[in-house]
Order: C-alpha cells, then structure tokens, then sequence
C-alpha cells in the first residue's frame, strides 16, 4: 500500500520533565519516547527505509537540565482512529521516573507543527544569589533597556542579536524554600530565546539553579492558545503523584 | 544520606550529566540496613563505557535478590566531573541512591582492560579510602576486583584487598558472607576478613603473598601462611541454564555503547585462537539452552522496549542451531527487531542469514580474519580460508551492505612483511568484489598492535616494539594509500606498549601506574588524556626495563608473575601450543574432536555443555564433516555489531 494512503492519527500529547531526569539531553528524551511507545504495544506509525523509525515530531528542545510541566510531541499512529485516552493510560506505566504525559488531543489533519506553531513560553527561574529586592531592580532594567544585545556561538562563529522583542513579560515572583524566582514570557520565533541568555543579558549574571518551563502558547488572532487547543477535543489527564 | 542535593548544583556545570543521575529502567532501589552487606560496583571508565558491562550486571542483580547484601553502582567520572567533586569535597557516589561510597562496605571493581588501571586508583582515592592497601585502617572499605584482567592481578596488588578469578555468580555470596562475619563484629579486624576471603574458591588476597625476585627476575610468590592457597583456581559455572541473568537488563536513560539488549547465549570458547586471552580463560563452552535465550529475548524486548538484540558470546555461529534462534529472535516483539552477532564465523555468513539479519535495520558488519596470509592464521590458529571470507563479502554485498570493516593484528609472533602486505590484498580483493553489487564499495581496515596475554600460548612472546609496530602500519598504510574503496584505521602503537607494561607486568609495576596516577594519568584508554611520555618516564624512575616487560621473549624455565594464578590450563599444554605455532601447526576444536586435555574440564570435572554433537554447516564447512586428524580447516570469522555501538576509543 502507498503509505501516504494509508489511514493516519496525529496525536499531540504534553509531557512534563521533572527530577534528575531532566538532566539527559533533548535527544535522550526523543529515545525514551520511541522505547516506551514500542512498550505500550500501540500501533506506531514508521519511517520508510533501511532503517525505519517510529514517526515522532518533538516541539521546541528543552535545554540539558531544565524542567518542564509543558513539553510536547506529535506521534503518527497507523490507524483511522485513536483514542487519546487509550495512549494517556498505556503511557503511565512505561515512562521512566520524572517524565509524565499529562494531556493529549488528536491534531486536525495539515495542523501546523510544534516548532512552527509555538511563539511564546512561560519560564520559572530559581535564583539563590539574589535578594527580591534587588532582583525586582534588575528586572526594572530589563525591561527598561532599549536592547539587550547577547552573543552566542553557531557553528564556530560569534553571532551578536537583540533579545529585548523576545522578552514578552517579566517580574519576580514568589519566593521558593532556598531563594527567589524570576518568572519570564520569552519568545520562540525566529529562535528561541534561552533563559540562560536572559540572564547574561543585564549585569549583574545571576546563576540560576533550576529553570521550569510551565507553559508554551500558540498566539493566533491576539489569543493565546495552549498547543494542545489547536487539536479536538483535547483530553486532559490527572496523574496520581504528578508534582 | 543522598548526596543528591549538592551534585544537583554541580551537574549543570559538568558535560553530559545524565552520566551521574541513575534512573535507569531495572535500576534497584536497594533498602540499606546494618545487616546487610553494601555491595559498590564500580566500572572504572565513563558511564557510557560500562553501563552495559554485563558482568556487573549479573552480580547486581544477585546481591539485591539476597536478603542479606545490597549493591548499588559507581563510574568513572570523566575529568570536569571530577574536579567539581573535589573542589566541592564531594567523594566517589553511587548513581542508585548518590550514596557516598563510604557508606558501603566493598568497593569493588570491574576490570576489562589495562588501560583504566589509573583510574582504579583515582576512584578509590575519591571513595575516600587510602590507594595503597597497606595503609587501610580496619574499618576501611574493602576494595576487590573482578574480570579478565586478575588473571595476572600482580600490578594492582598493592592497591586491591581480594582478586577474584572467572565467573562471579556463586563466588560473590560466599564473599558476601565473609564481609557479613567482619561487618557485623565491628570491622574490627581486616586480617581476619583478608584471610577468610583467601579460604574461598577462586579469591586471591595478594597482601597475604611473598614476593622475591633475584634482581629483575621474580623468582616466587609464595603464600605466607598455611592456610592460604599456594595457586588460586578461577571459578566455573558449570551450567550457564542455572543462571539466566540480567533478568532485568538496566535501560539507560542516555546513550550508551552497545544501547540494545543483549542475551549472552553461551561462555567459553574452544575454537583456540592463539592471541585470544578470552578464549583460553572462559573455557569450557557452556550454552544456554536455546528455549531459554527465547525467553530472555521476549523477555527482556518486551520490558525494555528495545528494537535491537544481541546475541552475545565468542563466536556466536558456533551456538547449536544458531539459525533458528536468530529467526525467532526476528519474530518475536511487536515491531521489527533487528538481530546483532557481535562475534560471527564467516563461513556461517550465507546469504541467507545476511538477507534476514538486514531484515528489520542493516547493522554494520566487522569481519575479523585477524591475519592477511594463510600461514600467519596458521601461526595464531585462527584457521580461516579466503575463499570463505570473500563468500562473506560477498553475500554482504549482494544484500545491499556497501561498507564493512575488516579487523586484522599486526606484531604477531614469526610475521613478517609479506604477512603484513598481504592485509592490504585481501582488503583489495573485498572491494573488487563489492563492485559488481555496487558503485562505491568501502571496506576499512582496522589494525590493532599485538599485545600478548597471560594465559595464551603467546604469553611467551616479546611484544613488537613500538616503532616496529609503527614502520607495519605505515608499510600497510602505504601499500593501500592509491587503492580506491580501501580505508585504514590503527590502534596507536604507543598505547599497546603500555598495555604490555601492565597486561605481563609483576608487583613492581604497581609503583609505575601509582607515580602515572599521582601525575594526573586518568582515562589513559581515551586518545585525549593518554600521555605515553609519562609511562615511559615512570618505568625509569622507578628503574624498570620496558625492554625487560615487554620486549623481551621468555623462556619455558622462567616464572610468570601469575604462576599462582590458574586457569585451569596446564603450564605445558600452553607451551606445547606455542611450539606448534612456531611450527606452523594447528589444533582442532574440542568441543566437537577428542579432548587434548588442557586442564580447563579435567582440572575442575566439568564438561562441555553443547547441544550439537558436530560443527555448524556452512561456507567450506558444509560438508559437515568434523576433521579426524588435522587438516586446516576452513573457516573465518566475522563479527557484526551496530553501528555506533563500538567504543569510539
């Protein structure tokens, strides 16, 4: 059979990455999704070729030691029909300790893919070197700086761009059990602006000791939509020990 | 208890992390008590590098099914990781539970290679224990060892409490109840633990050991007291059926080399390779029943989610009725399963199996004559005919492989130039044949310097210096260099020198690989830290002879610093085979011929456990025949492994 005929379901599903397994790399993570996938048994769609792979389309990377209550990935299902909720459930099992998938929702055939469709992400940065105060100061100055010129390195070359339009929203929040928090709106296109860049951004660098990204959003017609909205009916799930 | 909290602010500093979290699918998550033995098993190289060790598996898995021992594990961690533990006061942890390997009672250690000899010696000092064995207190931690390298422990001597020899499986409960005896009265007192654990099968306690030498010779290694054993004999499990680990196969959360399952399906080798330590030391053959390898496969596919197996052993196509095990290893699973044979005969390389081995994912293919000319192979007894090693290729080739790599040794006893040459020939010959298949074949020659081991018939044998080592390389480099399709690749020379320092070295060269340590000498078996300059200068620091260790031919009168140490072999089988080497004679393998009496069965009363009274059929051995008499026979070996699975050192 032509596999561009043959019956597909897309299904977005949203993952959060917690513990000590948020130090494996974005790559790691792509490899447990294809063990734990083959462990549920469920019909995965696979590339073409001599060495076929489950059809997997992960969203934007996490950095190496990031948490995330809001990671997403698309997976291809070699049927006409899939239940969310059957793949939610055989997931529960199967993940590895600190990653757990949370929602899903089928994806409306020619939807946009993750990486193209998100823009902005919501981040919460603990930070242990610094008072409130003085952290609602260097926030004053973020926000207040005309640009934020950051350089960073591709391929062996220096490239020197402007993070202050990707800065969407910032300001200090709660404070945890050991230090203070930053909460800050980033935007993704056309990059995504790292955390860690921020903070390098304005004199004085903080060193942050856990970053969290809590949402990603989809901004379409002035809404903000979360990536699972753009699907039907998505399905949200309650987990038993989740947090 | 966890160290967690602290290595949590270090990991983001550090390369690949993931190295140090644990979590790995079948990880234990074991509850300490004082009545338990706290078992530390440390590989001494990266994470990567031994997670899959399978030997540390094995035992993992046995001191956490008892109820009277936990076991956590340890690795090497890489240079940055290791300055931010010691500028952070941080000790050697376990990757379980991060618990600081002074809360256990036994550090011990895998060893596969040579090479990681300093690192040994790093991991204890991080443990926080003295490096020597002479300065531990009492209480200290019990420091052991394990693998192919304690057949000659002589150089780490001075740094390891107890060796232990051959398989681990029931030699490490007894030892767990040694330790118990010592723990639970206080550790008061280590003598007493060293000379219980000298009264088990197959433990070596060097400390209770004299060592003279008269000048450079050794001239005996004697035990100290009466009760302890004169020669240690390795252990043998005798039927591999009884033992069907890892049941629970760890599945790292990052990768890792050979990142599949992998089903060991039988040990032991008696095809007799002359070069091969491995061959001579696992002897007899002992195979797994093929209804169980099916269990362990489906098993273990189906909790580890994996999409690979490998089915594990020297020489895999010797398994009775390899065939159907593979088929069914294929079809088992949900998906497509694809099947590697990391040590594969060639002659049982048809096309068939190649057609079903790429059936799910072409893996890459390393086929390993080891020797270019026949009378080399003869020398080494790797007797294989070219005529079946291009029906490999050519069954490869024909099933869409267009690259493959070819292993060879160079610095074998009695070589010269035309056997090296003739590496260059068969390489040539491979690629011509890929070329009715395909535009652009490409085999790769991997060369590797000889190092001559303990316990081969070759252990008499002075080691090829390095610029000789060197002049083979370029000779064979030049040779190939114009030839389209012929890529090569060569161990470095100067790392097979100082693997001959420590593969036959005596007690006196543990003062070598302390002053390489002392300099900073970690991860020597990683091209980037190895620095051959600081060996060579530690060897005449301490007045030793490179020369005298590894150059020089011994002599059948000589004593070898493991002499005390037995494989089970007989001192004057393995002479004999060297005789015959030189000779240019051959020996059959006795699993399927009349016994020649090694010493591995006799020795110990065990057998041969083979479900097949006669070799596989296949390439020129088709006919089926088991040779009466000798005759060379006709066969190659071939090794299949994935891609990406090799270490990349």
């Amino acid at each position: 059979m032509n596999p561009n005929q043959a019956p597909r379901t897309r299904i977005r599903l949203r993952y959060g990455k917690s513990g000590r397994i948020r130090f494996t790399s974005h790559r790691d993570v792509a490899r447990i999704w294809e063990r734990s996938l083959r462990r549920t048994g469920l019909p995965v769609a696979q590339t073409e070729g001599f060495s076929p792979r489950a059809k997997l389309h992960f969203g934007l990377a996490l950095a190496t030691g990031y948490e995330s209550d809001a990671e997403y990935l698309d997976v291809d299902f070699k049927c006409g029909e899939m239940a969310v909720e059957e793949v939610l459930k055989s997931l529960v099992d199967v993940l590895p300790d600190g990653i757990e998938a949370t929602g899903g929702a089928v994806l409306a055939p020619g939807a946009m893919s993750l990486q193209q469709a998100v823009t902005i992400c919501d981040w919460d940065i603990e930070l242990l070197d610094v008072a409130a105060g003085d952290l609602a100061q260097w926030v004053d100055q973020v926000l207040g700086a005309a640009t934020l010129m950051v350089t960073r390195e591709r391929k062996g070359q220096k490239i020197t761009d402007d993070l202050a339009p990707q800065v969407r929203a910032l300001e200090v929040g709660e404070p945890t059990s050991r230090g203070v928090r930053l909460l800050a709106t980033l935007g993704t296109q056309p990059r995504a602006a790292r955390p860690s860049e921020l903070l390098a951004a304005q004199e004085p660098v903080h060193r942050p000791v856990l970053i969290r990204r809590t949402r990603q959003w989809i901004e379409q017609d002035g809404a903000r939509l979360e990536p699972l909205m753009v699907g039907a009916a998505p399905v949200q799930h309650t987990l038993v020990g989740v947090q | 208890m966890s160290l967690w909290p602290e290595l949590e602010l270090v990991l983001p500093e550090v390369s690949k992390p993931a190295r140090y979290i644990g979590g790995e699918g079948g990880m234990a998550t074991p509850e300490h008590h004082p009545s338990k033995v706290a078992w530390l098993l440390a590989y001494p190289d990266t994470y990567e590098i031994g997670l899959p060790n399978q030997g540390l598996q094995i035992l993992y898995e046995i001191l956490n099914e008892r109820d009277d021992s936990v076991a956590e594990r340890a690795y090497a961690p890489w240079v940055d990781m290791e300055a931010e533990m010691r500028a952070g006061g941080l000790p050697l942890f376990s990757v379980d539970t991060h618990r600081r390997a002074g809360d256990f009672d036994v550090l011990a250690f895998n060893l596969s290679a040579e090479l990681v000899y300093t690192n040994l010696l790093n991991c204890i000092d991080l443990a926080g224990a003295p490096v020597r064995a002479e300065h531990r207190a009492d209480d200290d931690l019990l420091i052991g060892a394990g693998g192919h390298c304690t057949y000659n422990p002589e150089p780490l001597a001075d740094f390891v409490d107890f060796f232990v020899l051959g398989d681990g499986e029931e030699v490490v409960s007894e030892i767990t109840e040694a330790v118990w005896d010592w723990k639970r009265s206080g550790k008061k007192s280590r003598q007493s633990v060293l000379r219980a654990l000298a009264a088990i099968e197959g433990v070596y306690v060097p400390s209770l050991y004299d060592v003279a030498y008269d000048g450079p010779a050794l001239v005996s290694i004697t035990p100290r007291y009466a009760d302890v054993p004169a020669v240690v004999e390795k252990r043998t499990v005798a039927d591999l059926a009884a033992w069907p680990y890892p049941k629970q196969q760890l599945v790292p959360l990052t990768e890792v080399v050979h990142d599949r399952l992998n089903v060991e399906v039988f040990r032991g080798c008696t095809r007799g390779c002359r070069f091969c330590q491995a061959g001579m030391i696992t002897r007899p053959v002992r195979e797994r029943p093929a209804e169980q390898v099916r269990t362990m496969v489906a098993d273990g596919l189906a909790r580890s989610g994996y999409d690979e197996v490998a089915l594990t052993s020297l020489s895999t196509a010797d398994f009775s009725g390899i065939e159907e095990v593979v088929s069914a290893t294929m079809d088992c699973g949900a998906g497509e399963v694809s099947v590697s044979l990391p040590s594969l005969r060639v002659d049982a390389f048809t096309v068939g199996l190649a057609a079903q081995i790429q059936r799910a994912r072409r893996t890459g293919l390393t086929f390993a004559p080891e020797a270019g000319s026949w009378r080399m192979r003869q020398v080494i007894n790797k007797l294989i005919d070219e005529r079946d090693l291009y029906g490999a290729v050519e069954s490869a080739f024909s099933q869409g492989w267009r690259r493959m790599k070819l292993y060879f040794l160079t610095g074998l006893p009695t070589e010269t130039d035309v056997d090296t040459l003739a590496i260059g020939e068969l390489a040539r010959n491979c690629v011509e044949l890929g070329r009715a298949h395909t535009k652009n074949p490409s085999v790769t020659v991997s060369l590797g310097g000889f190092v001559p081991k303990p316990f081969t018939p070759f252990q008499w044998f002075g080691q090829n210096t390095v610029s000789e080592l060197q002049r083979k390389v370029f000779l064979l480099r030049d040779d190939i260099k114009r030839n389209r399709g012929v890529q090569m690749k060569w161990h470095d020379p100067k790392a097979s020198l100082v693997e001959g320092i420590a593969s036959r070295g005596d007690r006196r060269i543990g003062r070598v690989i302390e002053e390489v340590w002392r300099q900073g000498g970690t991860f020597q078996e990683w091209s980037e830290h190895f620095d051959y300059d600081r060996w060579t200068q530690a060897m005449a620091k301490h007045g030793l002879s490179v020369d005298w260790y590894v150059h020089r031919h011994r002599t059948e009168d000589e004593v070898l610093p493991w002499d005390h140490i037995s494989a089970g072999l007989h001192k004057d089988f393995l002479w004999q085979d060297w005789r015959d080497a030189l000779n240019e004679v051959g020996l059959e393998d006795c699993r399927w011929t009349p016994c020649y009496d090694c010493g591995a069965c006799t020795g110990y009363s065990i057998e041969h456990i083979v479900a097949s009274a006669v070799p596989p059929a296949g390439g020129s051995q088709g006919t089926g025949q088991v040779p009466t008499g000798y005759q060379p026979p006709e066969e190659v070996s071939v090794q299949l492994s994935g891609i990406g699975a090799r270490s990349s050192t």
